[in-house]
């Protein structure tokens, strides 16, 4: 049979599956016998006539934008004859880095525990429950003394790891003795051969960057006398906001969002709601925090102070990324984007019963460990949506969905390591001379683009490009623009990176990319004419 | 003849001294001829003084108008803004216009304001109205936050109803009156912080007006969290924004300074609240620093000599209304 109508079976009752057990199954049920049991209902024409009083009372489109959501997920469906692990990562080399890097960070997390002589978790005094609910609002001014903490790996950390990768099944053109050495095979620090798309591929896949489209971020410049396009954008997303179907709204996002209207469009098209059980389920979370005090949150408030209470757009917002950020790590359904990710989450055993499998547990109970400026993640989504709640679940989606593939290692086609390969590769088919210069100096271009990679650039663009930036992440529901837009900014610096002469130059010329307009610069890579 | 600027100043700062060098001016002292003199106010007050005789060429000017106390003294501004409003009441200017509570429309940009000890018994009618009001006592002659009080109790200002019924009709000098102003009780915030806004605006002429605006205002933001109870009335820090008494909270980091740029204000509203009531926001904000100008405009000595550079302080509410704190130059 063909492969590709088992997908879509397949794919069809995962979604039918998923929908079975959700609460908007059980509201068009209802709503559903709320039609059969009116007055005007005739056996004869049952089905019809309540098909047609769900469409037009709007029960027709969530239903849509839920499958949407569904769809947009979890985007590879997955072939039930293979084991689960396999789905997830079908490459095995990558699979082992990849267990290899948990271990790494679990053990890391393990000795700061015993150095500390502090448990990974602990249940709190009714009395410092107390105090901490007092203070929930205002968590930036407790002092905690956080000097022994250290962040439990930073990017540069996981750049070696992925460097280091290599397939033991693939032998380059020119033999496995040029392999070995460090500047075998491929020019870049990625040594893995995945399959990237090409410029043609790329410039087919995001069309809409071509000139003669209009783009917020170029052409709704205050310089430009006629606000037209302005008032345009803004008709059209008035019109998506009410139609209320998720995929116009991500589809309007291609062309980037009016910043008026912005917050609700991203919304709308990542299917994130926040009804009165979304508020309770953010409450119980916030009771977890309460409880108990993890490991995981000293390391968080760490973060916190160490990046985005330093950066002049997101110091103000510091209360509230802790609001956001420790509830995130206590959200279990948050575990269920690992099937989608090449990682597994970490487990810790209850205490004395190390190994033992009926006493493990997965720690933090999101399973995801905080990086050296994972909180950035969040920063910029502060901008936009103006208290806590908002902002949590429009976070959690953007890192379920996004985000978790740029610190994993995976052959998956967003994941970290593919990105690195794109740009790379881009760079040195756009400027072989650039990259031959850059090599003479001593300066692997990843390296400085690496830190922009992995945080989805946040803290380093100015935050209106940022957002701008991210609207197409959202529109196009991928990251390979986040390469793009890393070898466009050494295009467009390339006449002051050939005069400098060291790599710690380079370093300092490319350190402050918050003057730069990300639209612009893509278009420069992807439609140069 | 040469046509070098030469300049002269009061105070030796660099961000001054490097703005005129790097147009090519020449530092001189003030007993020379020098063109720019970017004076501090004993110097404005004694050139202009009547018995010194001192006139201004026509290739000189200086950064403040002679009585300039008009629009930065706390309750100089109060008495010109109140005097404006009757002004066009009486001509029954349409800027004029009340709603029905009796309140101006158009110029409703300063918190309820009285002076102190003169006003007294008029405070006392308006604290009557709203009992649970709070209210903030500036002192009118100080700057950078010094001497500031807020009070929720007519028995906390005790002192000034003494004050008010002697019958001394002397003006109190600078030293020693205050305002007394509704608190704004209702500011925005921002991450749960409380801000406000710094503004500078330069004058070049008061008739006509001239008036330019510039754009790289700044919002300051407190660095303790921003609660209304009333223990934290004390908490100077929490309730006040001014930078000078930021930069002693624990809190203060020297990094960034606890600003934000109006750009960043503005993208985070546009975000949050829509682009409509973020650009009626600014338009008001603007329309502000106009009418408290035209407001000082006739008793302004329009000195052609003169130009002057004001910070306005702002605060804004959580329904996106600014009000104009003070004046400072």
């Amino acid at each position: 049979m063909d492969p590709k109508i088992n997908e879509i079976a397949a794919s069809i009752s995962e979604i039918v599956k998923k929908l079975n057990g959700s609460t908007l199954y059980s509201q068009l049920k209802r709503a559903a016998q709320k039609e059969v049991e009116k007055p005007t209902a005739s056996l004869a024409t049952l089905k019809t006539d309540v098909v047609e009083a769900l469409k037009t009372s709007g029960w027709d489109r969530l239903l849509r934008n839920k499958i949407f959501a569904y769809l947009s997920s979890c985007q590879a469906s997955l072939d039930q004859s293979l084991p689960f692990e396999c789905q997830k990562e079908p490459l095995m080399y990558m699979r082992k880095a990849q267990a290899n890097w948990e271990r790494r960070i679990l053990k890391s997390m393990n000795s700061m525990c015993t150095e500390l002589s502090i448990p990974l978790a602990r249940k709190r005094p009714p009395e410092e429950q107390r105090a901490l609910l007092h203070k929930w609002n205002e968590m930036g001014t407790e002092e905690p003394d956080l000097s022994h903490f250290r962040p439990v790996y930073a990017p540069k950390d996981f750049l070696e790891v992925i460097i280091s990768l290599r397939n033991p099944n693939y032998c380059g053109l020119l033999g496995p003795e040029v392999d070995e050495k460090p500047s075998g095979g491929h020019w870049g620090l990625i040594q893995v051969p995945l399959e990237i798309p090409k410029l043609k591929d790329l410039q087919n896949q995001f069309s809409e960057f071509a000139h003669g489209h209009g783009h917020a971020g170029v052409d709704d410049n205050l310089d430009v006398p006629s606000e037209a396009f302005q008032n345009e954008r803004n008709k059209i997303a008035k019109k998506v906001l009410d139609e209320k179907r998720s995929v116009l709204a991500q589809y309007f996002c291609r062309n980037g969002c009016p910043s008026g209207h912005r917050a609700e469009i991203w919304q709308l098209a990542l299917g994130v709601t926040v009804n009165h059980l979304d508020v309770l389920k953010y409450e119980q979370l916030k009771g977890y925090v309460l409880q108990h005090d993890l490991l995981v949150d000293s390391l968080i408030y760490k973060d916190v102070k160490l990046t985005a209470v330093n950066d002049d757009y997101y110091f103000v917002f510091e209360d509230y990324l802790y609001q956001v950020l420790l509830v995130f790590s206590r959200d279990t359904s948050v575990l269920n984007h690992f099937a989608q990710s090449s990682a597994m989450p970490p487990k810790s055993f209850i205490r004395g019963k190390l190994g033992q499998d009926e006493y493990a547990v997965v720690y933090p109970p999101n399973g995801v460990i905080p990086f050296h400026g994972f909180s950035m993640y969040a920063t910029p989504l502060c901008y936009l949506y103006a208290e806590p709640v908002g902002l949590y679940y429009i976070f959690r989606q953007f890192y379920t969905r996004y985000f978790h593939r740029l610190h994993a290692i995976s052959s998956h086609p967003q994941g970290i390591v593919s990105l690195c390969l794109l740009f790379e590769t881009t760079l040195q088919s756009l400027h072989p001379r650039l990259c031959r210069h850059l090599q003479e100096i001593g300066c692997q271009p990843l390296k400085i683009a690496f830190k922009w990679l992995v945080r989805a650039f946040a803290g380093y663009l100015a935050t209106e490009q940022l957002l701008l930036l991210w609207d197409r992440v959202i529109g196009y529901g991928n990251l390979l623009l986040l390469p793009i837009l890393a070898v466009a900014i050494f295009l467009f610096r390339q006449s002051n990176l050939f005069l400098i002469t060291s790599a710690s130059g380079v370093e300092a010329s490319l350190a402050d990319i918050t003057t730069l307009h990300v639209v612009p610069l893509i278009q420069l890579v992807l439609f140069p004419t | 003849m040469s046509t070098k600027m030469k300049f002269a100043t009061d105070l030796e700062k660099s961000v001054l001294i490097n703005n005129f060098e790097k147009r090519g001016w020449t530092q001189v002292s003030a007993d020379e001829d020098w063109n720019f003199y970017w004076t501090n106010v004993n110097t404005t007050r004694s050139i202009f003084s009547l018995e010194n005789g001192y006139r201004l060429s026509d290739d000189q000017i200086i950064n403040h108008f002679p009585n300039h106390y008009e629009l930065t003294r706390k309750d100089l501004m109060v008495k010109n803004i109140k005097r404006f409003r009757k002004e066009l009441d009486k001509e029954s200017h349409p800027l004029a216009e009340k709603d029905e509570n009796g309140r101006y429309v158009h110029l409703d940009s300063i918190p309820v304001t009285f002076l102190l000890p003169a006003d007294y018994n008029l405070f006392v009618e308006e604290f009557r109205k709203n009992p649970s009001s709070t209210w903030i006592m500036k002192p009118c002659g100080k700057a950078r936050g010094i001497g500031i009080f807020l009070i929720n109790k007519l028995s906390q200002i005790k002192k000034w109803s003494r004050d008010s019924r002697s019958s001394s009709f002397v003006a109190p000098a600078a030293k020693d009156a205050y305002v007394i102003s509704r608190y704004i009780d209702n500011p925005l915030l921002i991450g749960g912080k409380k801000f406000d806004l710094r503004m500078y605006v330069l004058v070049t002429s008061y008739r006509p007006l001239k008036c330019y605006m510039y754009r790289l205002g700044f919002c300051r933001f407190c660095t303790v969290k921003y609660t209304q109870s009333t223990n934290e009335l004390d908490n100077m820090f929490v309730h006040l924004t001014n930078v000078s008494i930021q930069k002693h909270g624990e809190e203060y980091n020297p990094v960034h300074g606890g600003k934000w740029t109006i750009s960043n204000l503005r993208l985070y509203l546009e975000g949050t609240r829509g682009k409509q009531v973020t650009d009626k926001l600014f338009d008001e904000i603007n329309w502000l620093t106009v009418m408290s100008l035209k407001a000082v405009s006739s008793t302004m000595a329009n000195d052609r000599h003169c130009f002057e550079v004001y910070g306005y302080d702002i605060i804004i509410d959580d329904k996106l209304k600014p009000w104009l704190i003070e004046v400072g130059f």
